[in-house]
């Protein structure tokens, strides 16, 4: 519970809140208090000049019993506690409770302290300093108290009485206390009622934030529990699909994007394992199985030979004799996997190379009665090609299409023509180097099948690495981190780090930053950093122009391949004759033509037919 | 002819030492049997073999080690490798250091009594040459030699590059003239078939009813298969070199390969 990030949240949330609150209620309250205390003291003060003018005359005419009674009547006023009016000395010459009357005060007393602290009585004292808070008992209400010196004055000492000699400055003190507890009251209510608000507050943003997280993050979280625990047991077909278009839905597709990855780099490993591992397993068992082997052939082999006389014992051994060849011959044939040959390239003429074919195959085509039309153009040039090599691929191209055959045969037309082609889209890239030299080509990451070009990328917080098509200008890159579409991309060698990004120049099309990366003696190959920017340029290639290539095309009447198939054709293993076939060969013959600096391709309709396209390099001398 | 023929067989399995001196017994050879090539060594020093039957993964000196060793020591005994381990190199690179047939385990009674013999005889066509040339004897020549831009795998199969790519694979009149008996069959395989180089292409039955097998000089696709040979047998003794050819191929791995054949042109058997 208190590990959740809900609780977390609402937790600090709710802390936040209450010093928020606190510290705005603690003000508050504070600058209503100091408002109404002021508005107190103003109205007590003017209160307290009103009673000394109204008992002014009285005084002047010494009537004291006038005094008196007004003192009184303005004492039984509600909130006033108490006036009266002190000489002198201190004593208590009339008060609104007249049982005070007489009484000395003595000059400590809170009354009197702010004049008589010091030694010589203060004539003058400002205003804030004639107030006070008090409490009469520590459990009662608060009071206000103001105190108005009444001063001598010429009518005074003038006046028939003479009671006050002219000297005198001070004659005595009035003193009214009024009682505070409305404004107390009034504080308290404001106090409660900030803090019911503010336990409202902190509920209702508690539950808000409540339904928040558990709608932003806990669902979205779960999810992603769900799918790395799915992973991790194995599915790594799994996905979590969309979530959100925030940080955690990015986090999804970002996951989606690397267990998609990772399984494809499982399937990748996975096969060229099985090769690697049924080499291993071919080596050890022809070495473990083939002594033993050789004890049984030769003793029961022996034995044969001298049981020719014994025609029953001479039908068993020739059975023993005939299984152990058989179980030599599946050793030898693990053995004899996986071999592979170099290509020894002459100039040649394509058009004898697929007679030749054609030869090998024509009584096998007649037997299922295959038709082979050839649509040879006469006059093609000379190619610099491994012959043997490029036969096995037109013999493997006519078998698999006679093979392809629905029903009851069917027809092959296999032609040539001499055609040419812009290096845009064309020409692949076979060597690159970041600016100190590093290769950048990546053979573990093909793209249709072949080396890729691998570039660090830094896009929105995110880094990670970019496959470049090693085609120019086809564009199929594959990109290892998720980037917006039209995002600018930081690209540089995944070996130094150096920044592969040409400050000088700017994307034609788009005017956004260029990349470049050095192809070794031809020049380099610039483009647009966009995330699908389809600008790319290769100066020296441009200026060689288009180029010749000998197109040879086989179409077949047969069943075709599936649309889902034909991404996975030329991939090794790949295979839907059983097991019949090794699914080696559509592999060998892209190895081949790739190779030959040429490039293959394939369009199929089901139940139509099938047709592969090769493009060869008239003058191959630059794709070495 | 030598009147009891010993051989040495050195393999670190007892179960293959017995088998071939149980195999020899039929034709009254005698075995003497080495666990190691270095007790092996310690036996041929001490007397002469017409023979050594050799494996080649072996604690301590492997075949080839031994093959290296007789080689520098001038001792001109034939040697047939034999080992489990039957890949193409192993062959390839035996017969290339000096093995004058290369025996894959497992093998069977007919093939190790037909290369033996055929070793046998090989090794006695070869020291009466050799005498007959010591004489300044021009004139007895036991054998024809392959021409001189044919290349052959060990003593036995000839390959020759045609201009347009493919090789013309065949039988050197030496290996024919190790085969004691009358041919009575050949199998040959068909066309489009594969053949790969230090692997049996093509057998040889004769009337003593052993099997003689030739290893391919080459590895490749078979273009062509020569009927004429089928139709007459002895074509192959006749003409050997042109008319007697097996097959015709189209070359795997040429280059790679070529580095394993002895240009007819050398001196060396």
């Amino acid at each position: 519970m208190i590990n959740k990030i809900s609780f977390k949240i609402i937790f600090s949330a709710t802390v936040a809140i209450i010093i928020i609150i606190g510290a705005f209620a603690f003000f508050n309250v504070r600058f209503l208090e100091r408002t109404l205390v002021s508005e107190i003291k103003r109205h007590a003060s003017q209160q307290s000049e009103t009673i000394k003018s109204s008992v002014r005359s009285a005084m002047l005419a010494n009537n004291r019993s006038d005094i008196s009674a007004i003192i009184k009547t303005i004492g039984k006023q509600q909130c006033i506690q108490e006036v009266r009016i002190l000489n002198k000395e201190g004593e208590i010459n009339y008060a609104s409770d007249s049982s005070k009357i007489g009484e000395m005060l003595d000059k400590k007393a809170e009354a009197c302290y702010n004049c008589h602290a010091t030694g010589v009585p203060l004539e003058k004292l400002d205003m804030k300093d004639r107030t006070r808070i008090f409490r009469l008992h520590p459990d009662s209400a608060r009071t206000f108290g103001v105190i108005n010196p009444i001063y001598n004055e010429p009518s005074c000492w003038n006046s028939s009485c003479h009671v006050h000699p002219r000297e005198q400055k001070v004659l005595g003190v009035l003193d009214l206390t009024v009682c505070l507890k409305t404004m107390d009251d009034e504080l308290q209510n404001a106090k409660i009622s900030m803090v019911v608000f503010a336990l409202f507050a902190i509920g209702l943003l508690g539950f808000v934030l409540w339904i928040v997280v558990h709608l932003w993050v806990d669902k979205p979280v779960k999810k992603l529990v769900q799918a790395t625990r799915e992973v991790a047991s194995g599915n790594l077909n799994y996905t979590i699909g969309h979530l959100n278009n925030d940080e955690l839905g990015a986090l999804a597709r970002s996951f989606d994007n690397m267990t998609r990855k990772t399984a494809e780099a499982r399937q990748q490993l996975f096969q060229s394992d099985k090769m690697a591992s049924l080499g291993r397993l071919a080596a050890g068992v022809a070495h473990e199985i083939n002594n033993p082997l050789t004890g049984i052939l030769t003793y029961s082999s022996f034995l044969l030979k001298r049981a020719k006389s014994q025609p029953e014992l001479k039908n068993d051994l020739e059975v023993i004799v005939h299984e152990t060849k058989r179980s030599r011959e599946i050793v030898k044939g693990l053995l004899d996997f996986a071999r592979q040959s170099v290509p020894k390239k002459n100039k040649a003429n394509i058009r004898n190379i697929i007679e030749r074919a054609a030869s090998v195959v024509e009584h096998q085509l007649n037997i299922s009665k295959v038709t082979l039309e050839k649509e040879l153009a006469p006059d093609l040039p000379q190619v610099l090609i491994d012959a043997n090599q490029m036969q096995q691929v037109f013999t493997n191209l006519i078998v698999n299409a006679s093979h392809a055959m629905c029903a009851g045969g069917g027809s092959i037309r296999i032609s040539t023509k001499l055609i040419s082609l812009k290096p845009y889209g064309t020409a692949q890239i076979k060597q690159a180097l970041c600016p100190k030299g590093h290769n950048l080509m990546d053979p573990d990451v093909k793209i249709r099948g072949m080396a890729s070009i691998k570039l660090r990328a830094k896009s929105g917080g995110s880094e990670g690495f970019i496959h470049l098509d090693p085609i120019y200008g086809k564009n199929r890159h594959k990109y290892g981190i998720l980037i917006d579409d039209k995002a600018e991309i930081e690209l540089s060698c995944p070996k130094c780090q150096t920044s592969l990004i040409d400050s000088r120049k700017r994307c034609p099309q788009c005017g956004a930053p260029v990349y470049f990366i050095e192809i070794p003696g031809k020049g380099r190959i610039e483009g647009c950093v966009t995330k699908g920017g389809e600008w790319q340029h290769w100066k020296i290639k441009e200026e060689e122009g288009a180029k010749e290539y000998i197109e040879i095309k086989t179409a077949d009447t047969g069943c075709g391949i599936p649309p889902e198939n034909l991404n996975k054709i030329f991939e090794p293993f790949f295979t839907t004759k059983g097991q019949k076939g090794t699914g080696l060969g559509l592999s060998v013959i892209w190895g081949i033509i790739d190779n030959h600096g040429g490039s293959i391709h394939v369009e199929s309709e089901i139940n139509v037919g099938t047709v592969f396209t090769i493009h060869l390099p008239v003058d191959d001398s630059d794709t070495e | 002819m030598k009147d009891v023929v010993h051989i040495l067989a050195i393999d670190d399995e007892q179960v293959i030492l017995d088998s071939i001196v149980k195999l020899c017994s039929l034709e009254n050879w005698q075995v003497d049997t080495a666990i190691d090539t270095e007790s092996g060594l310690e036996k041929l020093s001490n007397k002469t073999y017409q023979l050594i039957i050799s494996d080649i993964m072996m604690p301590g000196m492997d075949g080839f080690g031994l093959l290296e060793y007789l080689r520098e020591k001038e001792i001109s005994v034939p040697v047939i490798i034999t080992t489990g381990f039957s890949t193409v190199e192993n062959a390839v690179k035996a017969l290339y250091t000096g093995a004058v047939d290369f025996l894959p385990k497992p093998f069977t009674l007919e093939e190790l009594l037909s290369s033996v013999s055929r070793a046998l005889q090989y090794s006695t066509i070869r020291d009466r040459q050799k005498a007959a040339m010591l004489k300044n004897d021009t004139e007895t020549l036991l054998y024809i030699p392959c021409p001189a831009k044919y290349r052959r795998l060990g003593y036995g199969g000839w390959a020759f590059l045609e201009a347009d790519g493919s090789v013309k694979i065949g039988l050197t009149d030496l290996f024919l003239r190790t085969i004691q008996s009358t041919i009575k069959h050949i199998d040959l395989l068909s066309a489009d078939n594969e053949i790969v180089q230090g692997n049996s292409c093509f057998q040889i039955e004769t009337d003593d009813e052993l099997t003689h097998s030739l290893l391919a000089p080459l590895s490749g696709r078979i273009l062509k298969v020569n009927e004429q040979i089928l139709a007459d047998i002895t074509l192959i003794e006749k003409d050997p070199y042109f008319n007697g050819w097996f097959y015709t191929i189209v070359p795997a791995n040429l280059e790679f390969e070529l580095k394993y054949l002895i240009p007819c042109s050398s001196e060396n058997l």
